[in-house]
């Protein structure tokens, strides 16, 4: 069958089954615009900014288990979009972004909206393609989506200059792709599988570590039971939240940076360590020399090899593929009388219960002004914890991630890697249009929200009802806390001045806005807003201007150093 | 440490951006890169040198697996292999320095491939170790200029680097 470049993309689309394509149209796209209009299989959802319908499409997929699309323009279409393509590769998200690119014979040239596309996004791709004939199209997008969502997942771009939108080519859909170059591990070495499971049944000590590989792969499920069986302490990451249920009297809370003391402390005196699908990042395991001076076996398991033994040696690695590995060591677990020494894991669960009664994330309540904690406490009991929870990055973040207790993987919507501040309210789009009918709430704060504030336009058109919970401290409270700890109080252009009626601003919008001051209001307007189902409400959180985010290790320190109170500073 | 890694890689326009792009994103050392298409026109082969201790020789071994366009990556410096590299080299031959340098040149087993009154153009190949010492032993004041290929390196006897 003879059709056009534009046709055939937006078939391909279809024969993935792609529910939704985020994008912004402009000149080099307009056929490909065209094509979407004359059909009805692959909705477009149009946002008001690219670098939105890259978060959105990110988010579709991270609380799903498909593939995000995206689709931009040439030149700044494309250059709007690299922070949100850059976002989805630091957290391993699978999208396809489709670009335009200006006709072939153009490039080069210096053209009215060119830029070298394959080039300037190649450091945050997995990977990416040049289209040059349109009889490659459906080739090329049959591998995008194949490599976006095999292996380590990440977004893959594909450039298509206008001519080849327009050339004609014969089309059929592959149906399948191989590739000499490119086959992910799915198995893991059988050998190592023995050696771990050896290692975990002789522990005394033993600690599970899980992070965003177990979201990503979907194996909480497994995750569980391994969890169960050894009867040890689970923590995760802030990728990993939702993988172990947090209410589990098993989960010893996030760690990291600003990990429970429990967490933390469980991590450096382990004596067998267990890493599923997480990467040791700095914000993670403090400063790594600190971390190797007690001596533990690690084992660890990841898809990327460059994962494993990159900031921390690991002595059993175990590359594959995580529900593979995990129903391989399950099975030897299940097929075996031994289990770790009872008397030795009681100890262990002694000592852990001690340091658990720090009671890391106590803070100081108060009747007079809200505290954000507060707040996130509130919207876990109002929404019974099963809310989508999308969040911008900062101390609200930290907050949401510290006292929204996820008991399930995909619900849990964040940027951790990138750390990309506007990221909260276009998550919100993509995850509430792939769950309609869900409570979503975004939980952001001043300074984040107005990054992508223009979205409540497109919330608007497509009746996207968030409830966009903003921690309003009239600062860049993280940024703020950073100088109060370190700077001496020089609160160098932390403070956010001007800011704008945010209710007001969400009603000019279409939406409804509420502003809470009291901690007396928090709950009933939680309960309010999450009544109206239909419509999308801006609270704006009066909370306290001076609250930090504990426990915290500093950067440099070891995971054990931790601040626990404004009194340890 | 200095390693010598091979690399088979699709032979596809952007392939080698990639391979260099990866070195100077994170800051890996890169003394020499040869690139050319194989007996396979589809496949080309590069020959990186690169300095590291053993585990960032290790993150870049496993970095450069990860390229989707990469089919293989050897470090040939793990075992026996041999290396060589193309020079030439101009040089100002007047007077009683033609004989002298035409005598060097012999005895690096070089060979003159371009004569004028004033100039020589050498040829010559050998690691890299023996390249240096060609320039060294000539006096530095006579040499106009010099292009060298890069090294480029092949596993010995069994080690065979193919699809
Ligand atoms: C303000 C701020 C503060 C932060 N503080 C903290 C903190 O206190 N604690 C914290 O934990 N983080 C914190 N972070 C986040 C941190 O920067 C990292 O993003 C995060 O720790 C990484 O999580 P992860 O190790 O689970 O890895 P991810 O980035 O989620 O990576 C997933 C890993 O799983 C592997 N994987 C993927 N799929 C599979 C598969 N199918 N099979 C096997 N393996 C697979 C991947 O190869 C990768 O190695 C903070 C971020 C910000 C912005
Ligand atoms: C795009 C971007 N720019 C800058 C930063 C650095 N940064 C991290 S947190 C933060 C402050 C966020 O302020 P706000 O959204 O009000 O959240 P708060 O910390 O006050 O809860 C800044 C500026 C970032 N993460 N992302
Ligand atoms: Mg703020």
């Amino acid at each position: 069958m003879l059709l056009t470049g534009a046709e055939i993309v937006v078939r391909c689309l279809a024969e993935e089954k792609v529910e939704y394509v985020f994008g912004y149209p402009g000149g080099a796209v307009l056929y490909l615009y065209d094509e979407l209009f004359k059909q009805d299989a692959v909705r477009h959802v149009l946002v008001r900014h690219e670098q939105a319908a890259l978060h959105a499409a990110d988010a579709y997929s991270r609380s799903t288990d498909r593939v995000g699309v995206a689709l931009v323009t040439s030149g700044p279409g494309v250059t709007n979009a690299i922070t949100g393509i850059a976002t989805a590769y630091m957290d391993s998200i699978p999208m396809v972004i489709i670009s335009g690119q200006v006709p072939t014979a153009a490039i080069g040239q210096d053209a009215f909206q060119e830029c070298d596309t394959v080039g300037i996004t190649r450091p945050c791709v997995k990977h990416n393609f040049l289209v040059k004939d349109a009889k490659d199209i459906a080739s090329t997008i049959k591998k995008a989506f194949y490599i976006a969502k095999t292996g380590r997942p990440g977004p893959v771009l594909v450039d298509i200059p206008k001519d080849i939108t327009i050339a004609k080519a014969e089309y059929e859909y592959p149906k399948s792709v191989t590739m000499r170059s490119y086959n992910p591990i799915i198995k893991g070495h059988q050998g190592q599988i023995k050696k771990a499971v050896q290692l975990l049944l002789e522990a005394k000590r033993p600690m599970i570590y899980a992070g965003g590989g177990v979201i990503l792969s979907d194996c909480s499920e497994q995750l569980t039971k391994l969890v169960r069986t050894l009867g040890a302490p689970c923590t995760n990451t802030l990728m990993g939240l939702g993988a172990y249920p947090a209410t589990d009297k098993q989960f010893v809370g996030m760690l990291g940076m600003h990990g429970n003391y429990e967490a933390n402390m469980a991590m450096q005196y382990c004596d067998v360590l267990i890493a599923v699908g997480a990467r040791f990042d700095d914000r993670v395991i403090g400063n790594p020399a600190d971390f190797a001076r007690i001596a533990r076996k690690i084992i660890h398991i990841d898809i990327d090899p460059s994962s494993i033994s990159k900031r921390v040696k690991v002595d059993v690695p175990i590359v594959g593929n995580l529900p593979d590995v995990l129903d391989d060591i399950l099975r030897l677990l299940d097929g075996s009388a031994d289990r770790p020494d009872p008397e030795a894991l009681g100890e262990w669960w002694k000592q852990i219960e001690e340091w658990r009664r720090r009671d890391c994330l106590k803070y100081k309540q108060s009747d007079e002004i809200i505290k954000p904690q507060f707040v996130i406490e509130k919207l876990w009991e109002v929404t019974k914890g099963d809310a989508f929870v999308t969040s911008d990055v900062g101390q609200h973040q930290m907050w949401a991630a510290q006292y929204y207790k996820f008991d399930k993987p995909r619900r849990w919507l964040n940027s951790g890697g990138l750390g990309t501040m506007g990221v909260g309210i276009p998550y919100g789009i993509g995850v509430q249009l792939a769950h309609p009918g869900s409570p979503v709430a975004v939980v952001t704060g001043e300074g984040s929200v107005q990054m992508n504030i223009q979205e409540l336009s497109t919330c608007k058109q497509y009746r996207i009802p968030l409830k966009i919970c903003s921690l309003n401290n009239r600062y860049l409270g993280m940024v703020r806390q950073w100088q109060e700890i370190i700077h001496g109080n020089r609160y160098s252009e932390s403070y956010m001045d001007s800011l704008p009626d945010f209710p007001k601003l969400a009603e000019a919008y279409g939406h409804i806005g509420m502003r809470i001051e009291k901690p007396g209001d928090v709950e009933g307007a939680l309960r309010e807003a999450f009544k109206r189902k239909n419509d999308l409400v801006f609270l704006d959180f009066q909370v306290d201007q001076t609250e930090n985010v504990y426990p915290m290790v500093m950067g440099g320190k070891g995971l054990t150093d931790m601040i626990l109170s404004s009194e340890d500073l | 440490m200095r390693h010598v890694i091979s690399v088979l890689i699709e032979n596809e326009a952007g392939a080698l951006s990639r391979v260099s792009g990866l070195f100077s994103a994170r800051g890996y050392n890169i003394e020499s890169l040869t690139v050319a298409p194989t007996e396979d026109v589809s496949l080309s082969r590069m020959t990186i040198i690169s300095t590291g201790s053993d585990d960032i020789i290790e993150q870049i071994t496993k970095q450069l697996n990860k390229l989707i366009e990469v089919v293989k990556v050897v470090d040939l410096s793990e075992a026996a292999h041999v290396e060589r590299e193309l020079m030439l080299i101009k040089v100002r031959a007047t007077g009683k320095d033609r004989e002298e340098l035409k005598r060097v040149a012999d005895i690096f087993r070089g060979r003159i491939i371009d004569v004028t009154d004033s100039t020589y153009v050498i040829e010559l190949t050998g690691n890299t170790s023996k390249l240096d010492s060609f320039v060294g032993a000539i006096d530095a004041s006579l040499i106009l200029e010099t292009v060298r290929t890069g090294v480029c390196g092949i596993g010995r006897g069994d080690r065979i680097l193919r699809l």
